[in-house]
């Protein structure tokens, strides 16, 4: 039976230019796919979507739709375009939700399961994928509401889980990391994986104040932009030395000349931490470098970072919604993140403070704006980490605080110093 | 119902190594080093010496499973049926054999998946969903992305800006996109309207009232029914009363809008992290091609690729340059909405005697 094809002058225009094109694509599965069911759904949507060109308004409404067994993790989508009788202008795709899959950790495939995810929407869904949304989840984007069941358990079977949604632990996201990166300092995938298999509970049965994203980058580069959009970032970092290789240096130096070492390495360094002698070899005040990647960037083969690696956990950042953008700041400066019982512990502190998050948020609080309300300091103490200099960018600069508990606070940093130096 | 319902198995997460090209899994976490043999193709090198070329392409992102299937093709004759993806919605091929790149290219190429999108390039924005799929968009995603990556195609394709440029986009002002080097995100220039009929029965309205950012709404009566309204002296029209109360209709044919941000970053190389910083706004929010964003953005773009340094990103470049400069080279023009008046907005007023001339 030949479908109708509306009339889509508007989203026609987006098929031009040498960008690759989702309108084409969902053009294809209107016109060249052998599925009736797929070819009617795609031209729906393709109405659907045209009329949104046309008068610059959305119409799609959520709902309530999940899987058996779980309270979230499922995008409903129902038409808001009606006839005056209230029946759907663009019936085929009148529902239209999206299935958050959680993918494997750094997005890696191989396409045999790559072909078995393609079968198992073109079974259920409308044969659209998103590859990936901005919070990391694999999303199968259009699908009735009989058919979410169904697709879900063939999903599952083939070893994939809902991705988070609603007020919950979210899915996460690791940059490319020790799979193919030399910056890579710490194990993100295994870390990333272990923290959300932790949560999972809490992923699939919305329950929190609000979401709560984990997000983990190897290095301070924060290839997933954990620090602007993530409660808890670990990113990695190191503590000893970083490496220097002075024959790579003076091979660098020679092929690029002084000058662009001067202008590009030296005098970037944030902390004027590099010293480049007369006879071409790199001095680094590792006391003063701040482990910010720019020269490790640039000089990918003279410099790399310690052996002593491990992790700096940011609380906190997110955006705009609903107090302004926030940052990350510093949590945990440095912890390892080497053996299990080191990810264990990180397992705990993410436990502490979704915990706390949990008992203390208002509704539709991020962990940012709930630190931002209650002070970083009590946090600290809601969750049993003791303060340390590098969680500030300085110390405060209003005297309006209470501080008649100064002597035992400054015992405790005694007794921290101590215990440090034993 | 005589069937048990299936419980789902919580398998979370699944198991990164097994989807993962046999050389990075053998290499997992010894990588000597990289460089980069052309624009869109990385070389990675590791300690035991295996070598692996990653070839970089730009997708849709939304895709459909025909146009996939053939990307699993692709992979299956050079990448020994290997993929990844990454957060910005590019493809990696990778491959062990240096002589399958050029090939792989052209092969790419020839399907109209441009290879770029590395180093110092303009690589693929990061966009929500926008008209697609979600419920509250002022705007599309997927095509102001088809529109402006169409227009810098060349800039994705080479790597000739000072350092890497970062564009996003967002439907709505939450934000979804994120920052970026340049940000392209719907700004709305008129409170809700509100229908007064549907809000008692569609909105939990205490929760409606708590989530407004300047305690402008409270709870009326309104034709005899429990409704909310807005003071509209003092809403800011950021739309977050919209999806928690649907009939406070945020979403508008004319009074939508688009600004522009710039000078984003979150990699903390040189300097700490930025937000983006608003420079331009009540732009059209025009489909299906948004020729006006296209046009301040290519503005933006040619005064940083003409005058920031090698490795400056755009939010350091402007902050070393000066804001007073960066208004003269683009030509936009600066008025009283650019001085924040936000908490905290003291920090970002000049609190010192250095002026620029």
């Amino acid at each position: 039976m030949a479908i109708e094809k509306h009339h889509t002058p508007m989203i026609d225009q987006l098929e031009e230019g040498p960008w690759p094109s989702f309108i084409k694509g969902i053009k294809r599965l209107r016109d060249e796919h052998p599925s009736e069911r797929i070819n009617a759904m795609a031209n729906d949507l393709l109405g659907q979507l045209e009329t949104s060109y046309e008068t610059r308004l959305g119409y799609w409404k959520g709902g309530t739709i999940t899987v058996f067994g779980y309270g979230g993790g499922i995008i409903p989508r129902f038409t808001e375009l009606k006839d005056d009788e209230g029946n759907p202008r663009f019936p085929k795709a009148a529902e239209f939700h999206t299935m958050r899959i959680q993918p494997p950790p750094g997005f890696f495939y191989n396409t045999d399961v790559l072909r078995k995810i393609i079968d198992i929407d073109e079974r259920h869904g409308s044969g659209m994928i998103c590859l990936h949304g901005q919070t990391g989840n694999l999303m199968l984007v259009g699908m009735e509401s009989d058919a979410v069941q169904p697709c879900f358990d063939e999903m599952n079977e083939l070893g994939f889980d809902l991705g988070g949604a609603g007020p919950c632990v979210r899915t996460g996201m690791s940059c490319v990391g020790a799979a193919r990166c030399e910056h890579s300092n710490i194990d993100e995938h295994n870390i990333m994986r272990t923290l959300l298999n932790n949560f999972q509970d809490d992923m699939h049965r919305p329950a929190l104040p609000y979401k709560f994203k984990f997000k983990v980058s190897g290095c301070a580069n924060d290839c997933t932009n954990s620090i602007q959009r993530a409660d808890m970032a670990i990113i990695g970092t190191w503590r000893d030395d970083m490496k220097v290789d002075q024959d790579e240096v003076k091979a660098f130096v020679e092929k690029k000349g002084r000058k662009y070492v001067i202008d590009n390495v030296i005098t970037r360094c944030p902390t004027n931490a590099l010293t480049l002698h007369d006879d071409d070899t790199l001095e680094v005040n590792n006391k003063d470098c701040v482990r910010c990647m720019h020269c490790i960037n640039v000089m990918t083969k003279a410099l790399h970072p310690g052996d002593d690696k491990g992790a700096t956990i940011l609380i906190g950042g997110k955006r705009t919604l609903k107090i302004g953008d926030l940052f990350g700041t510093v949590l945990i400066p440095f912890m390892k993140v080497e053996t299990e019982e080191d990810v264990e512990k990180l397992v705990e502190l993410a436990e502490e403070i979704i915990d706390f998050f949990a008992e203390n948020a208002l509704e539709h609080e991020r962990t940012g704006e709930m630190i931002e309300r209650i002070g970083l300091a009590n946090f600290l103490e809601g969750i049993g980490v003791d303060v340390d200099p590098n969680m500030v960018e300085r110390p405060r600069t209003s005297s309006y605080v209470r501080m008649d508990g100064w002597d035992e606070e400054a015992a405790k940093w005694e007794e921290r110093q101590k215990a440090a130096a034993s | 119902m005589s069937d048990q319902p299936r419980m789902p198995i919580e398998s979370g997460t699944p198991d990164h190594f097994q989807y993962m090209h046999p050389v990075l899994r053998k290499n997992y976490g010894q990588w000597a080093y990289h460089d980069r043999p052309r624009p869109g193709v990385l070389h990675h090198v590791a300690k035991s010496g295996d070598e692996v070329w990653t070839v970089k392409a730009g997708s849709p992102r939304q895709w459909d499973i025909l146009s996939l299937r053939t990307i699993c093709d692709i992979a299956d004759e050079f990448c020994d049926g290997y993929i990844r993806f990454t957060m910005r919605g590019n493809m990696e091929f990778m491959t062990t054999d240096e002589s399958k790149v050029e090939p792989l290219i052209e092969r790419l190429e020839g399907l109209g998946y441009p290879v770029g999108g590395t180093g110092n390039s303009v690589t693929m924005l990061s966009h929500t969903q926008g008209w697609l799929h979600c419920d509250i968009p002022g705007t599309d995603a997927s095509g102001v992305v088809k529109s402006m990556m169409d227009q810098l195609y060349d800039e994705f394709k080479n790597e000739e800006m000072p350092n890497r440029v970062h564009i996003t986009t967002s439907c709505c002002q939450i934000n979804c996109g994120g920052q970026g080097d340049i940000a392209i995100n719907v700004q709305h220039t008129k409170p809700p309207k509100i229908n007064h009929d549907l809000v008692a029965n569609a909105c939990e309205r205490p929760a409606v009232v708590a989530r407004c950012p300047v305690a402008a709404i409270r709870p009326a009566m309104v034709n005899g029914k429990p409704t909310l309204e807005v003071d509209e002296k003092k809403c800011v029209c950021c739309g977050a009363c919209f999806p928690p109360c649907p009939p406070m209709q945020i979403n508008d044919s004319e009074y939508t809008r688009l600004s522009i941000w710039v000078g984003g970053k979150h990699s903390n190389a040189r300097s700490k992290p930025m937000f983006h910083k608003l420079v331009a706004s009540n732009i059209p929010n025009n489909a299906p091609r948004w020729p006006e964003v296209a046009e301040i953005v290519k503005k933006i773009l040619k005064a940083y690729k003409e005058n920031a340094k090698e490795w400056e990103r755009m939010g350091e470049w402007v902050e070393r340059i000066g804001w007073k400069r960066f208004f003269e080279l683009t030509g936009l023009p600066f008025t009283k909405y650019h001085i924040d008046n936000w908490r905290g907005s003291r920090n970002n007023l000049n609190q010192s005697a250095h002026i620029r001339f």
